[in-house]
């Protein structure tokens, strides 16, 4: 009788299977013919308010929520008219004058106008808020008195509403890359009346970003928001160049896990993915029409050397081991081809500015250095000991450099990994001696890579520091007169800054990732920027489906 | 039998304060705080920081106003998720983490019960080594493997079954569901088969052998309340492991769900989600456990005679 059981039991089993099947229908074969477009966003976002937020996937989901006063041509990065139809730059290059599009609404109806701008502002750089972002803003003349809580009168910042559609910007000294920070989340408008309906203006609790609550003025609305599942906006009737919005909606998943989240692109559940796992970007690589996409990012993956403890005190240490480092073979063996090797800090060719390369791959000066500094040979080498966040590729790279300094230079390395939060507090104690980093730029200037190596920056963090590399960054280049002038003082800062090897560059990062031959007007750029309101989906072989 | 669950349940309390209290200094004493990122944070906005969600104070009032808060039942707010507190983050999680566990379970019961059965009615044959050996290798198999190679033959190569997902596409239950009850069900079969055993030799069996009576009737309706004494006491403690354990199947197949939650809050030092979700994983295993402790009294009438002597 059991054995009747059973059948009946499997039978039920494999019925109920075969039910499930024919649902059929792949979300992106619906996507493309509803224009919703699926894609996966890497991790829950922390919330949807701009002040309050940082990291990536939130300010994917922001992008298509708001909009800045200006935003950046996703092809080639250039500045176009966001919320601001134009702008205006004063001959010192102090002032900023943004005449706001008279179209533009929040998705209420209400008017976008000057006065949302100085007092979200005002919120974004209170310091009651928290705002992590909020240094942002600090090229504003008295942004950081007032965010540090030296300055109490938010009125006195360099903000102001000439009138409703006039907004005034007065900065402290001239700062090319300002109006790129026009497209960042942290400089967004927020909507004054939502936010006090829902408690204080600096209040990081309230639930004014709630699908059925918030108000923005972006090309799409939220209109579903179920925690850990999924995100979706919808195409905004209010907003103001609603006409070239090609998409009717956006769907965003949280996928932390990226081999779940390649089986759901090979399932067609996704039309774009976050990230690929590397071991099967070869098998993607190989197939004809991949959908695999590679492209440079703007961040550089480096290793950081605590210069205040030996043997790294001695300069001929640190670049004894940068030079020992073979970085074509480690970016093309453990890293597979998809990243470029990185001599310095700045990654190659942000806005047109190259970064010195003052060295190369070079084992017997690497040698002699060492030898020099004491340790021929290796020999009396005291031990070092190289440390990383605790992740499986963190770890393939130190055990290659591992062997790598072995090999040349015949000294031992111990490699010891951290959870991350224990790592970060050691790396802030500076109780490391090389600890790997990567740095992700937030605008596309040498600047935002170089400020970190000013003398007791926050992001600093061994030990490096030089008055003359401080004058370089923050007096003699706000004061260039051209570009060029401009770039050819950051070069001289970051040969500096090379020269004495607080660093050991490694790589230069890349995105990659899988996208749905469907997928149209989403290029890939440097800063790895979304402009949602330029994609669109095409199938390519409708006729399948009668057409 | 009110008595013991009013002496249990009283027991718990001490309990859940001792759960409470380490965990609230051991997150804290862990290296790392909330607010660390990978890029520096200014000090006034650190500052800022802690004075909203007060560990601006003394360790000492904030333990005290924590336990304040829990005893209005508020776990106050999520660091990680500005406006969102834990509250609404376990009543979002839980219901999906709940019911992955009740399929989960109903799949172990099913499997394992069945296996159970059929391997204690012919010991020692094929029938007893077949279901058995898959048990061994059920319970050895780790659900992160598991897990994927479910997936890469229903999901990828059949394409009968979503490959991720809670409710977005009819099926998509089915998978994890599997994955999450296998482990179970190897478990649940290995007790139920000795459960049967025992009881399969005892006396009343071969009286009820004796009467005639056919083999499945004995089976039903005099073997399977005793022998599956054993199964009962380990579905409590079961089901709130699989509360608390489905972190690797949320995991694999992208479930909202609260294991994710936990693990995560862990990582992020996000402490009142850390602290919210372990005392209330904690109070959720005592009480599973006492319900198994009921029922094992209730189908066990040795049991229940002694917990009747000691009124």
């Amino acid at each position: 009788m059991p054995f009747n059981t059973l059948k009946l039991f499997i039978i039920i089993l494999f019925s109920c299977l075969l039910m499930a099947c024919i649902g059929g229908e792949s979300k992106v074969t619906t996507g493309n013919r509803d224009g919703i477009l699926h894609l996966g966003n890497g991790t829950e976002p922390q919330g949807l308010d701009p002040h309050v937020v940082t990291g990536v996937p939130e300010s994917r989901i922001l992008r298509a929520l708001f909009e800045g006063l200006v935003v950046k041509n996703p092809y080639t990065l250039e500045l176009e008219p966001g919320v601001a139809q134009r702008w205006e730059t004063s001959e010192d290059g102090l002032v900023l004058t943004f005449y706001i599009n008279p179209a533009a609404r929040w998705s209420n109806g209400d008017p976008v106008t000057a006065h949302d701008y100085v007092w979200s502002w005002q919120r974004a750089m209170n310091p009651a808020m928290g705002n992590l972002y909020a240094y942002m803003l600090f090229p504003v003349v008295n942004a950081e008195a007032y965010t540090t809580g030296k300055l109490e009168d938010p009125n006195d910042l360099g903000v102001k509403a000439l009138d409703d559609l006039t907004l005034q910007v007065t900065l402290n000294e001239p700062t090319p890359y300002f109006l790129q920070l026009m497209d960042h989340y942290s400089t967004y408008a927020v909507h004054r009346p939502t936010i006090e309906k829902f408690g204080k203006a600096t209040d990081r609790f309230t639930k004014w970003t709630r699908a059925k609550n918030i108000v923005s003025n972006g090309p799409f609305n939220l209109s579903e928001w179920l925690l850990n599942r999924r995100i979706s906006v919808k195409k905004s009737e209010t907003y103001w160049d609603a006409d070239k919005v090609k998409l009717n909606g956006l769907v965003f998943y949280p996928t932390e896990n990226i081999v779940s989240e390649e089986r759901m692109f090979r399932a067609g559940q996704l039309h774009l993915t976050n990230d690929t796992p590397l071991e099967k970007i070869p098998v993607y690589q190989a197939m004809e029409n991949t959908p695999f996409m590679q492209a440079p990012y703007l961040g550089t993956y480096y290793y950081m050397l605590n210069t205040q403890r030996a043997p790294m005190d001695d300069v001929r240490v640190r670049k004894a081991l940068s030079m020992a480092v073979d970085r074509e073979k480690l970016t093309r063996t453990v890293m597979q081809g998809l990243v470029f090797p990185a001599y310095a800090i700045t990654p190659p060719g942000t806005l047109g500015y190259q970064p010195p390369k003052l060295f190369d791959y070079d084992v017997e000066k690497a040698k002699a250095l060492l030898a020099e500094a004491g340790y021929p040979n290796g020999e009396g080498w005291p031990g070092l000991e190289l440390m990383y966040n605790t992740s499986e590729s963190h770890r393939k790279i130190a055990v290659a450099i591992q062997q790598m300094w072995k090999d040349a230079l015949n000294i031992d390395v111990t490699l010891a990994n951290q959870e991350w939060k224990v790592y970060l507090d050691a790396l802030t104690q500076m109780e490391y001696q090389v600890a790997r980093r990567g740095w992700i730029g937030d605008y596309v200037d040498p600047n935002n890579f170089l400020d970190m190596f000013l003398t007791g920056g926050g992001n600093n963090k061994t030990g490096y520091a030089d008055p003359l590399y401080d004058e370089l960054i923050l007096t003699k280049a706000p004061q260039a007169k051209s570009k060029q002038e401009r770039f050819a003082l950051f070069y001289e800062a970051e040969t500096m800054l090379m020269e004495e090897m607080p660093i050991i560059p490694i790589y230069t990062y890349s995105t990659k990732r899988l996208v749905d031959p469907a997928v149209k007007g989403l290029p890939s750029n440097l800063m790895d920027s979304f402009n949602f309101k330029y994609v669109w989906l095409q199938a390519e072989n409708t006729t399948k489906e009668g057409e | 039998m009110l008595r013991f669950i009013l002496l249990r349940l009283l027991q718990a309390i001490p309990v859940i304060l001792v759960v409470i209290t380490v965990t609230f200094f051991l997150v804290r004493a862990a290296p790392g705080g909330p607010f660390d990122s990978d890029k520096a944070v200014m000090p006034e906005v650190k500052a800022a920081l802690e004075a909203q969600y007060r560990l601006d104070l003394p360790m000492s009032q904030q333990y005290f106003a924590y336990l304040g808060d829990l005893a209005k039942g508020d776990f106050g707010p999520s660091f990680k998720y500005p406006g969102r507190d834990v509250n609404e983050l376990i009543s979002a999680g839980l219901p999906v983490t709940a019911e992955l566990g009740a399929y989960a379970l109903l799949v172990a019961l099913i499997l394992g019960g069945l296996a159970g059965i059929m391997a204690a009615l012919k010991p020692n044959t094929a029938q007893d080594y077949i279901p058995m050996s898959f048990a061994m290798v059920g319970i050895c198999m780790p659900t992160f493997l598991l897990g994927p190679l479910l997936v890469l033959v229903f999901g990828i190569y059949l394409e009968w079954l979503p490959v991720a997902g809670w409710g977005d596409i009819p099926g998509d239950k089915i998978l994890p569901s599997l994955t999450l009850g296998a482990a179970y069900a190897a478990y649940i079969a290995r007790l139920g088969r000795a459960g049967m055993l025992e009881v399969m030799s005892q006396d009343y069996i071969r009286t009820a052998r004796a009467k005639g009576l056919p083999e499945w009737q004995i089976v039903v309706k005099h073997a399977l309340r005793g022998g599956m004494i054993p199964v009962v006491a380990f579905l409590g403690p079961a089901f709130a492991g699989l509360l608390a354990g489905s972190f690797v199947v949320e995991t694999i197949f992208q479930i909202p769900g609260l294991g994710r939650f936990y693990v995560q809050a862990a990582f992020n030092r996000d402490y009142t989600m850390i602290l919210g979700t372990t005392v209330f994983l904690s109070t959720l295993i005592i009480l599973f456990n006492l319900l198994a402790d009921i029922l094992a009294a209730w189908m066990n009438p040795r049991l229940r005679a002694q917990l009747g002597e000691s009124k």
